[in-house]
């Protein structure tokens, strides 16, 4: 898969605090429960400030593009992709915690984020 | 010996008798009658339901139609899981044929995701498979496909054309023979009880002393509950299309021949039936 299809402003490595999305519910933070996330755009889709979140084990695909969709403040009417490796989109029904325990690395997960299908 | 080959046949025109009944709060201008279809275990509920569709809109008018959904039993039935996973997860060792309830309002958002059209099954189909190569293979098999080829898997689930399917299907059951299977087996465990939707990890087809892992090996380590003890009533059932294999069977030779056209293990744990 080509590279250049990364946000240009990629460089900014400053990941060593990680953010705390809006919780859903008021559960404890408890650190074992969370997984680093590290959310990377495509193509012309706006970059988030911060990348790397802290986001609880059993939150799913899906209430995590809503998260971003809201934090972009895109329209109501566009779409936002999510995909795994850079190669499938996972279900929206499927748990970030899952996604971690088999595609992460380096203890982050990396998600890539997208307002058209970038990838199959 | 007989041949394998003739387990991935079985395996694929796997059939349950279905009876599809309109739920009752639907409104009709006359009385809708059941319809009954021979449904295959390796698709998905709304690939193969138009003809289930088109029998109920007769009856009913257009401004009362919204997305078809289905129902076992109170439980929303989620397309996106291969139809022979919803039965033995929901209906195992109840009497045929399956009966499913239609509804054609109140959409269950929380529960199930739309499907507008085929195109929203294609997209998790492939992007099942394609997870499912990131942990056999790195996604090397896959990616090494052409465009066609993906469109080859696809018209062979959607078309049920098993030679079709499986003249491609086969690249992706490849491995190193030195190795002794896939890199990672792409499972996943369903189970009654929980409403967390899957157990889904990194497992090896073999292990670091070089030993085939078993069906029971991975339950071992993912689901201990479902491995009856010696001196104890079995209270879990371990299902993989209809049938209980053994819990010595290899894992590798499993995830070749019992996968489902999405290349993952769906294994479901259930009460076992008390009589």
């Amino acid at each position: 898969m080509s590279d250049n299809a990364e946000s240009p402003t990629e460089t900014q490595k400053d990941e060593s605090t990680a953010s705390q999305p809006p919780q859903d519910d008021s559960t404890t933070n408890e650190e074992k429960k969370k997984i680093d996330v590290l959310l990377k755009a495509v193509g012309d889709t706006p970059i988030m400030k911060t990348k790397k979140w802290a986001v609880e084990r059993g939150r799913t695909v899906q209430s995590l593009a809503q998260f971003i969709a809201r934090f972009l403040k895109l329209d109501a009417s566009e779409q936002l992709f999510i995909y795994v490796n850079q190669s499938f989109a996972p279900s929206p029904d499927q748990e970030v915690g899952v996604l971690f325990e088999c595609f992460g690395s380096d203890g982050k997960l990396v998600l890539h984020y997208c307002k058209s299908q970038a990838w199959g | 010996m007989a041949d394998d080959k003739d387990v991935l046949r079985d395996v694929w025109f796997g059939r349950i008798p279905t009876c599809f009944t309109l739920h009752q709060d639907e409104v009709t201008e006359r009385e809708a009658e059941p319809f009954y279809l021979l449904l295959p275990r390796v698709s998905y509920l709304t690939l193969v339901t138009d003809k289930v569709k088109k029998h109920f809109l007769k009856v009913m008018k257009a401004e009362d139609v919204e997305e078809m959904w289905f129902e076992y039993e109170g439980t929303p039935l989620k397309w996106h899981y291969p139809i022979g996973v919803l039965f033995d997860l929901h209906a195992s060792n109840t009497a045929l044929p399956w009966s499913i309830t239609v509804h054609f309002k109140d959409f269950p958002e929380r529960d199930l995701l739309h499907c507008p059209s085929n195109s929203v099954i294609e997209a998790h189909f492939m992007s099942s498979i394609k997870e499912a190569d990131a942990l056999k293979h790195k996604s090397q098999v896959i990616n090494d496909m052409q465009k066609k080829d993906h469109k080859q898997l696809w018209m062979g689930l959607q078309n049920d054309k098993f030679d079709q399917f499986w003249a491609m299907n086969r690249k992706l059951m490849e491995y190193p023979t030195e190795e002794g299977g896939f890199r990672y087996i792409p499972f996943r465990i369903y189970q009654t009880m929980s409403d967390r939707p899957f157990i889904q990890k990194l497992f090896r087809p073999v292990s670091s002393e070089g030993h085939a892992h078993t069906l029971g090996d991975l339950l071992k380590e993912m689901y201990p509950a479902a491995i009856p003890h010696d001196d104890e009533v079995k209270r879990l059932q371990v299902v993989i299309h209809g049938i209980e294999p053994l819990l010595d069977t290899p894992l590798q030779w499993l995830s070749e021949h019992l996968s489902h056209p999405d290349n993952f293990l769906h294994i479901c744990v259930i009460p076992a039936p008390t009589d």
